[in-house]
């Protein structure tokens, strides 16, 4: 496991970045398939089962290129399955738990509003395959934001309820986005490359598309205060252990099984 | 099957001389193989079957959710993981269109929802067993599909179109269902033996109630003879659980299984597999509620409603509010 | 306040440039939003490039007692159909 990316040359940073895309759609993915057969309506149980399947979709396809970039022989799956949690790269706000539908949502639309961003500006990376697979992703991810800035503005402008679940899921998670957007070494090395990004790049974008998003839904925006992190670098929060207990039990406990 | 015994009000099947003309030119055009359309003249007793068994049938498939749901965030890999998911999305899928052709004959969805948190309303007895281990997951797109699979697929040349109609939708979506479950076994039985084992006490488990699911003989049911009558139901349950054995049990021989029925004999004279009776005991504490996962089941889906309740009434409020300044924005402009 | 969401019918038009067909219903607060759900609920299996939605409730039928009058007086016109008229083999096709 490495914590600390070393210069680039034997692909450490890369491999890096590829597994914070990969960890971060499959934690979602995750957490949004435990919603299957228990949302409240029976269309948006099966809109949302379609956002966890592009979610899953595109973790196979960034973890399978972490692994080869790797270079180790380890797939997706073995990724997936067989790593622990320090060694996820996903930041903590796709770990928290589902909460109430509302939370769910709200998750959804501040995470969808940075993938969307990232997506695009991965699209002419100078890895082209990192450009095909964000080519894809992203005319998936433009769907999840459209269907998850729509629920924000109509729930946070329906009832007095729904405004105040609305508000609530908005404070919690707030101090959850502020990882999103601070970069690391490596992400400087690789920005510089013109392989991503700069983290600290994207937040512009997407304070308009959430500030926007927020005021039709007659939502306050809360201040930026302190800001939670870790998750990029594999410091989790207690709920990651739970999912990988669940999630990786039967790789676990048959370890030279073959499903 | 996923519409359990449905009864259907009368005491004994008319002949055609008994009918009014009304009644007796539906019958007729039954027979000549029509399909009935909502807002046609049907027989009361015709209405109200079809929306027992059609909402009983939709009810299957939102509760049947759940027990595969269960392992949807333990699939043992990724790809595992998307199939499973898209399978039981579909299930939603299946629920929501036969709650819509249910809709035609004027009850709400939210009426059937009320029947079925009640208590009112049943659904299929299969579900309301506990998948314990992932080749549970195998044996229900297996076993279970399998047995829905028979009975759905005469269920598309039924007499009323909205369910036939969704009938068809379903048969489509469901032929990867069974396979996918095979799929699971059949890798499962070649790995392990830990793996092997798991197959097995899957299949001894989930063996018996999926003959269950076919409902006892109703051979001298006159519900059930009405039901042919009528052309929405089209074959017997012994007729129906005689063909899955007959189909299953060569499968579970090439998985190198063993059917739990030390009656299970081949029948040369008849063509087809001998079995023993399963129990119906059992079947009628299932669906009288008294099934290992009955209070879990019902309990998660009321759970699920009540706790949406909120984001339904948040939706529909808000679409309110926009079509009202919809209608006043151009009279202020003005 | 009936908190039920009203029901709407969806037409879709699959991958090969056909009218669109109805294809079955479903329940969401608006337009808008019948829209999304269609997409989600019908399209799964990528069946169409277009989506029409209207509420059911907006459709009006012919009802079905007057099948009769509106459409056995077409069953008599087969000189309609192309099938009716007999083209000698030695024409080729027309």
């Amino acid at each position: 496991m490495s914590v600390t990316p070393t210069p680039s040359g034997d692909g450490t940073v890369l491999f890096e970045f590829l597994q914070r895309m990969g960890d971060n759609a499959l934690i979602l993915g995750h957490r949004l398939s435990e919603w299957c057969g228990h949302a409240p309506a029976l269309e948006e149980d099966i809109a949302l089962a379609n956002t966890a399947l592009d979610l899953i979709g595109q973790t196979q396809l960034w973890l399978g290129l972490a692994g080869e970039v790797e270079g180790k022989g380890r797939t997706a799956d073995n990724l997936a399955y067989l790593r622990d949690a320090t060694e996820f790269r996903n930041v903590l706000l796709v770990e928290r738990p589902n909460g109430d539908f509302g939370k769910t949502l709200m998750r959804q639309f501040l995470f969808d509003a940075w993938h969307l961003v990232i997506l695009q500006a991965l699209r002419s990376a100078a890895d082209k395959r990192i450009a095909d697979i964000a080519e894809k992703a992203a005319k998936e991810v433009a769907y999840h934001l459209d269907r998850s800035r729509d629920l924000i503005v109509r729930l946070g402008d329906g009832t007095a309820e729904s405004h105040r679940r609305m508000q609530e899921a908005l404070d919690e998670l707030w101090p959850y986005t502020g990882e999103l957007f601070i970069g690391d070494t490596g992400d400087a090395e690789l920005a510089a490359a013109g392989i991503i990004p700069a983290p600290e790049s994207l937040k512009g974008a997407w304070d308009d598309v959430v500030g926007e998003t927020l005021a039709e839904a007659t939502l306050k925006k809360p201040a930026d205060g302190y800001m939670h992190k870790g998750g990029k670098r594999g410091v989790h929060t207690e709920h990651m252990g739970f999912i990988l207990a669940e999630m990786q039990f039967l790789q676990r406990a048959y370890p030279c099984a073959t499903w | 099957m996923y519409a359990q015994m449905v009864k259907t009000d009368g005491t004994r099947v008319k002949s055609l001389d008994d009918m009014e003309p009304e009644e007796r030119a539906f019958q007729q055009r039954i027979e000549a193989g029509q399909k009935i359309e909502p807002k046609e003249w049907m027989p009361e007793a015709y209405r109200k079957t079809l929306v027992r068994q059609i909402s009983q049938h939709a009810h299957s498939e939102i509760v049947g959710q759940l027990p595969e749901g269960n392992w949807i965030t333990r699939a043992p890999t990724l790809e595992r993981k998307a199939i499973l998911l898209a399978k039981v999305q579909d299930e939603a899928g299946h629920g929501l269109y036969l709650y819509c052709a249910a809709e035609t004959l004027g009850i709400s969805r939210d009426e059937m929802y009320e029947q079925l948190h009640s208590g009112k309303a049943k659904y299929s007895s299969i579900f309301n067993y506990p998948t314990l281990s992932w080749a549970d997951i195998g044996a229900i797109g297996w076993l279970v599909d399998g047995a829905a699979i028979m009975n759905q697929v005469p269920l598309q040349r039924c007499s009323y179109g909205p369910y036939a109609r969704a009938m068809v939708r379903i048969c489509k979506e469901e032929s990867f269902h069974q396979r996918q479950g095979f799929d699971i076994l059949a890798k499962m039985v070649k790995g392990t033996p830990a793996q092997k084992a798991m197959v097995q006490d899957a299949l001894d488990r989930w063996w018996w109630p999926s003959l269950m699911m076919f409902g006892p003989s109703d051979d001298a049911s006159v519900h059930s003879a009405q039901s042919m009558a009528w052309k929405i139901k089209q074959n017997s349950n012994d007729e129906l659980r005689q063909k899955f054995v007959d189909q299953t049990v060569p499968q579970a021989d090439y998985l190198g299984l063993t059917v739990p029925d030390p009656e299970l004999k081949w029948n040369e004279t008849k063509g087809g597999y001998d079995f023993g009776e399963p129990d119906w005991k059992e079947f009628f504490e299932v669906i009288a509620g008294n099934g290992l996962c009955n209070a879990e089941r019902l309990g998660a889906r009321r759970k699920a409603w009540d706790d949406g309740a909120w984001f339904r009434e948040g939706l529909l409020a808000h679409a309110a509010k926009a079509e009202a300044r919809r209608t006043t924005a151009p009279a202020a402009a003005e | 306040m009936s908190s039920e969401w009203p029901l709407w019918e969806v037409f879709i038009r699959g991958q090969h440039g056909l009218n669109h067909r109805h294809v079955g219903s479903l329940h969401a607060p608006d337009a808008e939003m019948a829209i999304h759900n269609a997409r989600d609920v019908y399209t799964r299996r990528n069946e169409g490039v277009s989506i029409w939605v209207v509420r059911s409730t907006d459709i009006t039928a012919s009802t079905p007692s007057e099948k009769g009058p509106l459409f056995d007086p077409a069953n008599s016109k087969v000189y309609r159909h192309p099938t009716f008229f007999d083209v000698p083999d030695e024409v080729g096709h027309m």
